[in-house]
């Protein structure tokens, strides 16, 4: 039987076989699959980064298409204080802010973890300065600030723990933490729910199981909760550092960078320089700068995130 | 090592309660299984005992001390859980050892518990894994073996079989009861499965709905059911029932609501007068049916043999019985056969309160 058939049948039974052997390989559908994400990808989030790294290396103003200058935009901005005072800014700002931000958001996840009334109410409560859009709440925290009218020196006056009102956005500590504590205060949200969704995939049982080891409240917290959370902390902070890192909106708001340049942020530097001020290239640069350090934040949060050795293998 | 004592404990959760007064005395080495349906509030009983759940009235002793407001941690117990709850985060080694760290004890110290507890257990192997890497019978010898490091007053293990295959769960039991015989410390063990508790248990608590029905050895509660609960619950195949009533007389008889009559060998003595017309239930075990031509005429609806055995499901004046015969009986649906209870092998509940009627 096997010998009467056609060659021609034979050819094309061939040919068949080569076709469903690419539709059933995983490279090549996977290729194809991916294309049209990839395609996006390559079009709206890395071309723009190429032009822009191309901008941080032209002399482009707005009005006058530039010229290719090499590195010297970057030379210049090595030799100018107030970009050093940004990325110093930027440093103490992020840093500050995240450590607050997890401090904060972990006591408050282990607060929502426990049994309370109106938890649900609570929690939708918790996320609420997340939801209020940025530029709403930075202009809440303006009047919050305000030289005159600021409620928090109100407050104060009225205890009479101060004399004259706080100049919180005049002053260049002030204005630094004052931005710090908006900061903090949209960001907790964020900190706090995914830490306690964290914390809620934490079978009590363990916790029971620990208790009847001997475990006081403190061990249960550091040899149980802290090991068992330590991968959606990695997720969490590296979102945050990067969120906070890139911050704009809550500094353009509440102080433009001033008073002496002792809030601006690396983010608001580059747009003070490109838009207002007319230097494109210049801005870029500053904005390319940014770069590595966020490149850091990734690799750091690529080998936090990696599956830790107790997650490997075996099923649950 | 240590008696424990329940006296008169309660349970409630806000305004329900689910334990309504329960008494067990445990002797200082015994193993008592406490048995029962869900929800009839083992596990709550069980974690009153561990300290995981508050006593809502009476007293629990530990080796004579009341401990209702002792935390877990000093009332020297360990628990075995269901889902093992093993930290997925250390080896197995440290697991087993977590306690005695938390304690304090020297490195060289814990270095030997955990590995006499790991020789005892067969896990010397595996002390290096993690919980994710390992079956689920060596999960539950590591459960097993972080508590025996403790060398605890009290064993409490809350249906630790229940997530294995009917295999595995045989081969354990068996393990179980020889961890039982070579450390001698009292155990108190949590399930639903009758059978484990009858293979195990020095002792068997039956509990439903709260309530203590019947606290005996296995055999004892086999033999001498103390209420219709207990009869039906403990025993596999379980235990026909027939509702109907005793007419008493010369030789009293048993009469069913489906007109089958048996005579009651052994009178029910001491159940005294008024018997005769008596509401009853009489429960006979399947095992304790054997064909006789004086017996009752029953119908077989199904046949189905284990291979030791067959069981035949048969229709007996409109009450369904079941009866296990070991001889290798070729019976087929629809068949007619006469089935009669082996003598003294009969059980008489009262209808209306389920107690059990004297004989
Ligand atoms: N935290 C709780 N709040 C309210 N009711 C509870 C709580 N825990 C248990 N119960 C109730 O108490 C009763 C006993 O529960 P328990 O867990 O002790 O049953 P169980 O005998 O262990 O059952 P199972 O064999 O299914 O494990 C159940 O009716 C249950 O609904
Ligand atoms: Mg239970």
């Amino acid at each position: 039987m096997v010998a009467e058939i056609p060659s021609v049948t034979a050819d094309s039974a061939y040919r068949m076989s080569l076709w469903s052997r690419l539709m059933t390989d995983r490279n090549f559908l996977g290729f194809w699959f991916m294309l049209p994400a990839a395609a996006v990808l390559i079009l709206f989030l890395a071309w723009p980064l190429v032009l822009g790294i191309w901008l941080s290396m032209t002399d482009t103003t707005i009005g006058r298409p530039g010229v290719f200058i090499g590195l010297e935009n970057f030379d210049w901005l090595s030799d100018d204080p107030v970009f050093w005072l940004a990325v110093f800014n930027t440093f103490l700002y992020t840093t500050v802010a995240s450590i607050v931000k997890f401090l904060l958001g972990l006591w408050l996840a282990l607060l929502l973890n426990k049994h309370l009334p109106f938890k649900a109410l609570l929690r939708a409560i918790v996320l609420l300065p997340w939801i209020v859009p940025t530029v709403l709440s930075a202009i809440a925290f303006w009047w919050i600030y305000d030289a005159q009218f600021s409620i928090i020196s109100w407050v104060l006056l009225k205890f009479g723990w101060i004399t004259a009102n706080v100049n919180f956005l005049g002053d260049p500590d002030n204005a630094r933490a004052s931005v710090i504590a908006a900061n903090v205060w949209r960001g907790i949200p964020f900190v706090a729910i995914t830490l306690l969704a964290g914390l809620q995939t934490i079978s009590p049982s363990l916790h029971e199981a620990a208790t009847i080891d001997g475990a006081s409240g403190w061990q249960r917290f550091r040899y149980v909760t802290m090991p068992l959370l330590t991968p959606i902390i990695a997720v969490v902070m590296t979102f945050s550092v990067l969120f906070t890192f890139t911050d704009f909106q809550l500094i353009y708001v509440l102080t433009r960078g001033g008073p002496l340049n002792a809030t601006h942020l690396m983010a608001t530097l580059s747009f003070q320089r490109a838009i207002p001020g007319g230097q494109l290239g210049e801005g870029a640069a500053i904005a390319v700068a940014m770069i590595p350090f966020l490149l850091a934040a990734i690799l750091f949060s690529y080998f936090g995130l990696q599956r830790r050795k107790w997650q490997q293998g075996g099923r649950d | 090592m240590a008696a424990v004592d329940i006296v008169g404990v309660r349970k409630a959760f806000g305004a329900t309660e689910v334990i309504h007064g329960v008494d067990i005395a445990i002797a200082d080495g015994q193993f008592v299984v406490l048995v029962g349906p869900s929800g009839c509030g083992k596990s709550t009983l069980l974690r009153m005992l561990a300290g995981l759940e508050s006593i809502t009235d009476g007293t629990i002793s530990i080796d004579g001390k009341v401990v209702n407001l002792v935390p877990p941690k000093e009332r020297d117990i360990a628990m075995v859980f269901q889902n093992y709850a093993l930290y997925p985060h250390m080896s197995v080694f440290d697991n087993m050892g977590f306690s005695l760290k938390l304690r304090g004890a020297p490195k060289a110290e814990i270095d030997r518990r955990v590995k006499e507890a790991a020789a005892i257990l067969d896990l010397d192997r595996l002390l290096e894994r993690f919980p994710r890497q390992l079956s689920g019978g060596q999960r539950q010898r590591v459960a097993m073996g972080r508590a025996i490091v403790r060398d605890p007053k009290v064993f409490l293990f809350d249906e630790p079989l229940s997530n294995l295959d009917a295999k595995l769960r045989v081969a354990m039991r068996t393990e179980i009861r020889a961890l039982h015989q070579r450390l001698r410390s009292t155990t108190v063990y949590v399930t639903h499965d009758q059978i484990e508790a009858m293979t195990m248990a020095d002792k068997i608590v039956v509990m439903h709905d709260g309530r203590v029905e019947q606290i005996g050895e296995p055999l004892e509660l086999y033999d001498r059911p103390d209420n219709l609960f207990v009869a039906g619950f403990i025993g596999s195949p379980a235990m026909n029932f027939l509702p109907g009533r005793i007419e008493a007389g010369a030789g009293p008889r048993f009469v069913s609501d489906g007109g089958v009559s048996l005579p009651l060998v052994a009178p029910p003595g001491g159940v005294g007068s008024g018997i005769d017309g008596r509401p009853v239930v009489l429960g006979v075990r399947p095992e304790h049916l054997h064909l006789a031509d004086e017996g009752a005429a029953a119908e077989v609806l199904v046949v189905e043999p284990t291979g030791s055995e067959i069981q035949v499901f048969t229709k007996l004046g409109g009450a369904d019985v079941m009866a296990v015969f070991r001889e290798r009986h070729r019976f087929r649906p629809g068949d007619r056969i006469r089935v009669a209870p082996l003598p003294g092998q009969i059980h008489l509940f009262d209808a209306e309160s389920g107690r059990r009627l004297v004989p």
